[in-house]
């Protein structure tokens, strides 16, 4: 249809210049042309092109909902406004508080809450999770979002829509703009949640036309590059025990910072921590050998000076012994019978077992020794690894790690991992650590998203699991993945529990088997899974399947090697040695990959 | 109104979502056997939550540590409750040492004797439902429609003075007990690996595919003792005994304790009387006036879905004249009782056949072994010398009956080797408390009741003493929620719980189970309870009329206004 003066905006002499020009034009050109002209619509031209430019401005701006409910009301009534806001043609996203992804949320641009308040003034349950971020250190500034609270309560409780009144002001404290005012409901809430979101139409309607430039951000300075040289000192953000009341384990999951580290890793990379000796065996050290903790000791050779409690905290080994070390020491007590240790390998083996430094002070004074002159027989304190258990795709300035705690009693003392100890009880969320990243491209998943991933691993062995399946929901790999856990009791050393939960759910992972020792008369570990699942997994690793492997070795890794050998022999009919080439090929083929400590 | 007239099954607006459940679980199969094959979550799905309750069992978690484990990225505690289907609350020694054995191999170490006369162990993982279902059936124990949109357990007098009629009254519980059971033969495949129906090939002839809309209660009461509440039953037979024999029943519709805070369509109700049947008319009674339930039921709103909601909306000659019209005969008048109580007797009584029942004080139903107080061992010790029956009260107690002159030394020296109480060293308050389970495993619960209401007491019985009152039976009764599971709304003393440590206190309930309470004070903490208390307490020892309960007193003195009816239970 060609234009004319009736059905366009335009004069005589425009529609026939129109008329002439666009039958020549090809779809390029028109798709270009339109654009183009889209692109400059703020000189201001014809009524209609407002419109139009008004609509697309209303349609660039997206609305998310978020419910917290206890009882089903604002969930009801989540999903019954969330249909009043897309008739109205808005984009609108309606989610239960529980599964927001918390970091979308400096990324949303109009959002609503509908939550409840529980008992004495508490958020329902699912929407704890959410109170809780927003009121964390690492909520993050808001600057941009619009928002409105709608909070449903009773008002018979002292604490009346509480949560609503929460959520409302920490948005706001967070640079929010509240373009509506909170309605408080009582239990007759239908009316007035109305007139709320009739005011909240109204407003994204009118507010449509404010487009919101988004700044591009803004290029980072070239910072410092930290290595395990010159490790970054992260915050630490989180810190939980994954393991429930009763657990005879303790695992913790760590939560870093990493902003501004500029620090990369990959899933099946490690995460390399320098740790704190703990102060408590450093002051008995001092205190047995009378020295004076504020002494200055030198550090290396570059004669960097420390006060002696300082070095012996952050930068020397205090809690191994090692046979040069006794040797080193030997000639400074008048003790014969740490002679008699070293004499030889069984007595000394026998000794070091279980002891550390204060021990051997203890036991053979009197020594002629001063701070300094052990300070120089100390090894400096390495660095821990630990397999990461995050992915940076999916915590942009994160990483995260699955840590368990070595505790048990030697010799009358009860003694602690150094780094896992430090982990457990002296790493409050806002202190530090240092931190480096250990590069692993042993332990990598294929670069085809679409192979199939199998991964076996027992306790902490599941952190880079975790790891894999956050960068592959990330990407929105296609393949099959297929995990196998094992723990001791399913009801408090199910790592993760949650998280693997959902990813089945969302078919992330497309299985899990699971193997708790502890929890039957007879033991059960992840080999026996691989086992009665012998049939399945040939013939995933027929169809090009990646194994991977991690946790202890001596205990697990060797074990589910053998079972593999077996599966491979029982379901394709090898020898044993044609099974063990067969492995071997795999591992050739970097389909079995093991990251075993 | 004539059958022309019926009003549809649902009342107002679409069926509730649990209509289709039912009505799509192949009679209660569901996907339940695949659900408890799922070895990545210790729960089962919502939906098929509500199918388990049919089979007797709840899941529940353990509240207190819900919000630690989620931040520590493990899901709820899940376990759960299976309630025992036990008539009467009769059960035999080895019965109660098979429950003993189970709550301590897979429950939580305890067992609950509830409100409804049965036990309740809590704390069963999943991966031990089959296992401990199974042992229960080995000792003719089953959980079927303990829960769930069907007859629930019915409830029997356990304090006959004469011994045959009991046995009578028992017997016919027990018949409709049974009459009412679910057809389908889902238990029987699920837990106990019963060979499966083809199918199509079973029927529920009295519930039909989608059951009941809501749960449905019975209790047999045998004047004058009202143990069993009988007001508070959606159905309730009041035993007439006439000569020293059982002539019949009279008939009750319409009773139940459940409310929904802060919805004044809900109430709880008391039954009413509408009529005597003979005793062997009993079963046939029962199931047509279920079948009324089942085709005039509101299915829209299950919170108004009770009996009592139908039989306010039709009316209760309505409900007669189509319980009638459907036995094809008609009701006689109802014959005269009286009720005197609804507490338990404790300790020794001899009956009428010669032999000797013993009531233990058990407090809130709960069986365990404490460091003091070896309860759990001491009835684990009776069960294995007792050649009676236990019988689980309606107030939550237990009672060993039928003793012999001889097994009765034995007994009493079992009695005295364990302390076992039968309540006499508490004051008359704590001898006629209840509470339910609420916190921590109740997923309904709103506030303590059975780990809280004993405390409670402690402060209640130092002002009773302080005013004389020790030994004054007054019926306190606490809820962790609405639904009313330890009957509140029949306590002289009634709370409801709001909010943790937050309360509504209810007065003025008749001492028989015969008049409802009424709301005193909203959300309330234990201070302010404790405060308007000691004045009541104080007052009624001072200006209370000769022989005047204490639920009376309050109504009397003006604190509230009697309640004649349940739809007046909210109006001021």
């Amino acid at each position: 249809m060609s234009l004319q003066v009736i059905n366009s905006p335009f004069n005589k002499e425009q529609t026939e210049l129109l008329n002439q020009l666009l039958p020549t034009l090809n779809e390029q050109q028109k798709i270009w042309l339109s654009g183009y002209l889209a692109a400059g619509t703020d000189s201001g031209s014809g009524a209609a092109q407002e419109i139009e430019a008004e609509e697309t401005a209303v349609k660039t701006r997206h609305v998310t909902l978020l419910y917290g409910s206890h009882t089903g009301n604002c969930q009801a009534l989540a999903e019954d406004f969330s249909g009043r806001l897309k008739e109205n043609g808005l984009q609108v996203s309606v989610e239960d508080m529980d599964r927001y992804k918390p970091k979308s949320l400096k990324k949303e641009e109009d959002l609503l809450i509908i939550t409840s308040t529980h008992g004495d003034g508490d958020p329902p349950d699912n929407a704890l999770s959410f109170y809780e971020f927003l009121y964390s250190r690492r909520a993050p500034k808001l600057d941009g979002v619009r928002y409105s609270v709608l909070a449903l309560g009773d008002s018979s409780y002292e604490y009346f829509c509480q949560t609503g009144k929460d959520f409302d002001k920490r948005l706001e404290e967070l640079g929010a703009e509240r373009f509506v005012e909170r309605v408080d409901c009582d239990l007759d809430y239908e009316e007035e949640a109305e007139d709320w979101i009739n005011k909240v139409v109204h407003s994204l309607g009118t507010a449509a036309e404010e487009k919101k430039g988004k700044t591009a951000p803004s290029p980072q300075a070239a910072g410092p590059v930290y290595t395990k040289k010159n490790p970054f000192s992260a915050e630490v953000l989180e810190n939980i025990n994954l393991n429930g009341r009763g657990s005879n384990k303790e695992t913790r999951h760590l939560e870093l910072d990493l902003e501004d580290s500029s620090l990369e890793y990959e899933p099946g990379d490690s995460l390399g921590i320098y740790p704190i000796n703990e102060e408590k065996l450093v002051d008995q050290l001092i205190t047995l050998m009378q020295w004076d903790p504020e002494l200055s000791v030198t550090l290396n050779k570059d004669g960097e000076v420390r006060a002696l409690r300082e070095a012996l905290l952050s930068h020397f080994e205090i809690t191994v012994l090692t046979k040069p070390l006794i040797e080193k020491l030997e000639p400074f007590t008048s003790n014969e019978k740490l002679q008699e240790i070293l004499a030889s390998k069984e007595t000394l083996q026998t000794y070091i077992e279980g002891r550390d430094l204060l021990d051997l002070l203890a036991d053979f004074g009197p020594w002629e020794l001063g701070a300094e002159e052990l300070i120089q027989q100390l090894r400096k304190i390495p660095p821990r690894l630990y397999s990461i258990a995050s992915s940076r795709k999916a915590n942009p300035d994160e990483v995260h790690l699955t840590i368990g705690t070595v505790r048990y009693e030697s010799h009358g003392r009860p003694r602690l991992g150094v780094c896992s100890g430090q982990c457990a009880e002296r790493m409050e969320p806002g202190g530090n650590v240092s931190v480096f990243v250990q590069k692993n491209s042993n332990f990598k998943l294929p670069e085809d998203g679409s192979a199939p991933v199998i991964m076996v691993g027992a306790g902490t062995g599941i952190a880079p699991y975790r790891a894999f399946l956050e960068e592959r929901e990330e990407l929105g790999a296609e393949g099959n993945t297929w995990l196998f856990f094992g723990e001791q009791h399913f009801t408090t050393d199910f790592l993760y529990q949650t998280e693997w939960q959902r990813w089945l759910k969302d078919g992330v992972l497309s299985r899990m088997d699971v193997a708790f020792s502890r929890d039957n008369e007879e033991k059960v570990y992840v080999q026996h899974r691989m086992t009665e699942r012998s049939r399945e997994l040939f013939e995933w690793l027929e169809a090009g399947a990646y194994l991977y492997v991690c946790g202890d070795e001596k205990h697990m890794a060797k074990d589910v090697h053998q079972a593999l050998v077996s599966i491979v022999q029982r379901e394709s009919g090898r020898s044993l040695e044609e099974a063990e080439a067969y492995v071997a090929d795999l591992r050739q083929q970097k389909r079995y990959q093991r990251d075993v400590y | 109104m004539t059958k022309s007239e019926q009003p549809s099954h649902q009342t107002q607006g679409p069926p509730d979502v649990m209509e289709k459940i039912k009505e799509d679980s192949r009679l209660l199969r569901g996907s339940l056997v695949e659900s408890f094959q799922d070895s990545i979550t210790a729960s089962i799905p919502d939906d098929q939550t509500k199918l388990l309750k049919f089979h007797g069992s709840y899941m529940q978690d353990d509240r207190d540590i819900r919000n630690e484990r989620k931040k520590q990225k493990l899901e709820p505690a899940y376990q759960f409750m299976v309630r025992v289907r036990l008539p009467g609350g009769v059960a035999t020694p080895e019965q109660w040492q098979t429950m003993d054995e189970l709550s301590d191999q897979y429950g939580n170490g305890t067992l609950k004797l509830t409100t409804r006369q049965t036990f309740q162990m809590h704390g069963i993982l999943k991966w031990n439902m089959k296992k401990s279902i199974q042992r229960m059936d080995q000792a003719l124990l089953d959980s079927i429609a303990a829960c769930g949109d069907v007859n629930r357990n019915v409830m029997c007098n356990v304090y006959p003075d004469q011994s045959d009629v009991h046995r009578e009254v028992y017997e016919w519980s027990k018949k409709v007990s049974e009459h009412l059971l679910p057809r389908t033969r889902a238990y029987h495949e699920i837990w106990l690996d019963e060979e499966k129906v083809a199918d199509g090939r079973e029927e529920e002839p009295i519930y039909g595919p989608v059951y009941l809309p809501r749960k449905f209660k019975i209790g047999v009461a045998v004047p004058p003792s009202n143990d069993v509440d009988v007001f508070s039953q959606d159905l309730g037979f009041i035993a007439v005994i006439e000569d020293d024999q059982l002539a019949g029943f009279n008939i009750a519709v319409g009773g139940g304790m459940g409310m929904t805070h802060g919805d004044e369509n809900t109430y709880p109700q008391l039954s009413r009387v509408i009529g005597f049947c003979p005793a062997d008319k009993i079963v046939e009674t029962a199931e047509k006036v279920v079948t009324i339930q089942r085709d005039y039921g509101n299915r829209s709103n299950r919170k108004n879905a009770r009996f009592k909601y139908t039989v306010d909306r039709l009316g209760v000659d309505w409900i007669r004249e189509e319980l009638e019209s459907r036995l094809g005969w008609e009701l006689e008048e109802a014959r005269d009782y009286n009720f005197d109580h609804n507490g338990d007797r404790y300790g020794w009584t001899k009956a009428a056949d010669g032999t000797w029942h013993h009531t233990f004080f058990i407090q809130n139903g709960r069986i365990k072994d404490e460091k003091a107080y070896q309860l759990k061992s001491g009835l684990r010790k009776i069960a294995g010398i007792h050649e009676g029956d236990f019988r689980l009260t309606p107030n939550q107690n237990v009672m060993i009956a039928g003793v012999t002159d001889a097994k009765k030394e034995e007994i009493s020296a079992v009695i005295d080797e364990y302390g076992l109480t039968d309540g006499r060293q508490n004051s008359a308050l704590r001898r006629n408390s209840m509470a339910c389970v609420a916190l921590p495993t109740c997923g309904l619960a709103m506030a303590e009741s059975e780990r809280y209401l004993p405390s409670l007491i402690d402060k209640l019985e130092d002002i009773l003493d302080e005013y004389g009152l020790s030994e004054e039976e007054i019926i306190i009764r606490m809820s962790g929620c609405p639904n009313g599971c330890s009957r509140p709304a029949l306590g002289e003393i009634g709370f409801i719980g709001k909010a943790p440590g937050k309360y509504n206190m209810y007065l003025g309930a008749g001492f028989a189970g015969d008049r409802l309470n009424k709301i005193y004070k909203e959300n309330i903490g234990e201070e302010e309870i404790l405060q308007e208390l000691r004045q009541m307490f104080k007052e009624f020892a001072l200006n209370r009329s000769e022989g005047e309960k204490f639920g009376d007193f309050v109504i009397r003195t003006g604190y509230v206004k009697a309640v004649s009816s349940g739809t007046e239970f909210h109006s001021s």
